[in-house]
């Protein structure tokens, strides 16, 4: 047993320590350590818990056992996952957090000696404040993330569930839940507090459903930040600083990552969270269709043009994790330089589901992380380069967001593919993306499309070279 | 008067939001997966309160209701707290610089 200021002091060590695991992110040098330092102020956190409370007879044995069923699903599920699937995996955790937090804090209502807080139907008023608040946000990131899961998995469409009074129906549960809060600190009746949890959930999963496929970045982000707040909002209740900190750091995280993607895409984050973009401007494109001269070639132009190429910029996009092509791409890449051809990469900030998707896929493909762009470092290269090859990209390279302002995504940054000298397009088929409008570069002059399957193409680009 | 210890924790909330601010910006975006994976492994250090309740029960009564949610949130944590750590190491060990370049 160990006393509480001795406690408290050891949990602000591990919240600095998880403050430095962030900070260790700003450079991949020094990513690692970074890492290193989040997985001992974890394990420091644990163990301060167990010697604090000290009664290591009863229970404990339990505790242990939970925690290492939990920790051996964890690890199988790390070592197994994937790649490409990083962003369902990381909406899973995110759920994982809120559910937990909702379990915390239904424990702590249900039994307050063992937290210090009251006796039930006594709990102190700023506890039972703190205890809903975590409560109805853990349930909120719960649900939501359960919904970006199943988009995001393909279990349940992407496209964007709307229906009529949708923000009416949202703005009246929001309200509702303020007042079941409100009444709930003000009788501390149980039967309130399950109403709490159960519209909590409802709006998570109300919150989430209008929003469409694309704009996940936009929703993983918002929801990790959610889990953040979730957890401070627990550790108010528990009194305990590592909590708190991490609360503040992992909210606040969330939140820039939400506001580097919607400025990735030129649109505001209300209208993001409002949901049903591109519903209906799918409609209106599939009318005005008409038939455009395109140019199409084969693996062997493609392998042509880039033989006398003397630079070469790759657009990597969704479509490149859909079809797994980021291996043959990268072989394809070390024929290129073997020629003495220069490449790099070019990533748009909200290119794939989640942020910083494409550079871990790069790199699991072993491209060095020096050879991979952001969107402003390179967007002038274009000009200069001789062949820009986009795989599984496409409204992000739409130059319409530079000249038509009727254009639902007018204003977004866009990489300046069409100022290559030649543009390959690797595309399935010439329908629009997912922002539901055509792509002027499809029909430009100085544009090849070639219409299969992404690891495919590049795969008989390589033998052709 | 006394100040309640609240005013201290909002304090250190509030300074971590600002530190939180600061430390992410200077995160370079080719690593903002890995930032996900660990701050989702991070803020299940939520587990600190999932052991308090799971060790609330006495002798007679180790499964009451609280503390069978306390168990079940140290599981769905300690998923989160491995899965997130060794996910993160597993991406974090693919980038590599360009070979013979210092």
């Amino acid at each position: 047993m160990i006393s509480a200021n001795l406690s408290a002091v050891f949990y602000l060590i591990s919240g600095v320590l998880f403050i430095l695991a962030l900070r260790g992110l700003s450079s991949p040098e020094t990513s690692r350590q970074g890492n290193f330092f989040g997985i001992l102020g974890m394990i420091i956190a644990i163990t301060v818990t167990f010697l604090s409370i000290g009664n290591f007879s009863s229970g404990f044995v339990y505790v242990l056992f939970f925690l290492l069923i939990g920790g051996l699903i964890g690890a199988f599920i790390a070592y197994k996952i994937p790649m490409t699937a990083m962003p369902e995996l990381v909406a899973g955790f995110h759920s994982l957090v809120g559910l937990a937090a909702v379990f915390v804090a239904i424990s702590a209502f249900l039994n307050p000696e063992a937290f210090n807080l009251g006796f039930p139907g006594e709990i102190k008023l700023g506890s039972l404040i703190e205890m809903s608040i975590g409560a109805a946000v853990g349930a909120i990131t719960f649900s939501g993330s359960i919904i970006a899961f199943l988009k995001l998995q393909g279990i349940m469409s992407g496209s964007p569930i709307t229906f009529k009074g949708q923000h009416p129906l949202n703005a009246l549960i929001l309200i509702s839940i303020i007042v079941v809060t409100y009444l709930l600190c003000s009788t501390q009746s149980s039967n309130l507090f399950w109403i709490l949890l159960a519209i909590s959930f409802l709006i998570g999963f109300l919150l989430i459903i209008p929003i469409g496929g694309a704009d996940m970045p936009v929703v993983i982000s918002m929801l990790n930040s959610y889990s953040g707040w979730a957890a401070a909002g627990i550790g108010f209740t528990l009194e305990n600083t590592a909590l708190i900190i991490t609360g503040a750091l992992v909210g606040s995280s969330g939140a820039i990552l939400s506001y580097i993607m919607c400025k990735g895409m030129n649109r505001s984050f209300f209208n993001v969270i409002l949901g049903g973009f591109g519903a209906t401007e799918q409609s209106l494109s599939s009318q005005n269709k008409e038939q455009k001269p395109v140019k199409s070639g084969n693996a062997e132009d493609a392998a042509f043009l880039m033989k006398n190429a003397s630079s070469v910029i790759i657009v990597p996009g969704y479509g490149m994790a859909v079809a797994q092509a980021q291996h043959a791409l990268r072989e394809m890449v070390d024929t290129l330089k073997k020629n003495d051809i220069k490449v790099s990469y070019a990533i748009h900030p909200v290119a794939g589901r989640m942020p910083g998707h494409m550079n871990v896929l790069l790199a699991e493909a072993n491209v060095p992380y020096d050879e991979v762009f952001e969107l402003e470092e390179i967007n002038n290269d274009f000009a200069n380069a001789d062949v820009a090859f986009v795989i599984g990209a496409n409204d992000v390279t739409n130059p319409v967001a530079k000249t038509d302002p009727q254009s639902p995504i007018y204003g977004m940054p866009v990489l300046d593919v069409e100022k290559c000298k030649s543009v390959l397009f690797v595309k399935r088929s010439l329908s629009p993306g997912y922002a539901g409008i055509d792509n002027d570069l499809f029909y430009k002059e100085n544009t090849l499309m070639l219409f299969a399957d992404a690891k495919k193409m590049t795969e008989d680009i390589t033998k052709n070279l | 008067m006394e100040i309640d210890p609240f005013i201290f924790r909002l304090s250190i909330f509030i300074l971590s939001i600002f530190i939180g601010y600061y430390v992410v910006w200077s995160v370079t975006p080719s690593l903002h997966t890995p930032l996900m994976s660990v701050t989702n492994a991070i803020s299940s250090v939520i587990i600190v309160g999932a052991i308090i309740a799971g060790l609330a029960g006495n002798y007679e009564n180790i499964f009451n209701i609280s503390s069978i949610f306390g168990f079940l949130a140290i599981s769905l944590a300690a998923i989160n707290i491995f899965g997130g750590f060794l996910v993160t190491q597993r991406m974090l060990a693919m980038y590599k610089k360009k070979k013979g370049k210092k």
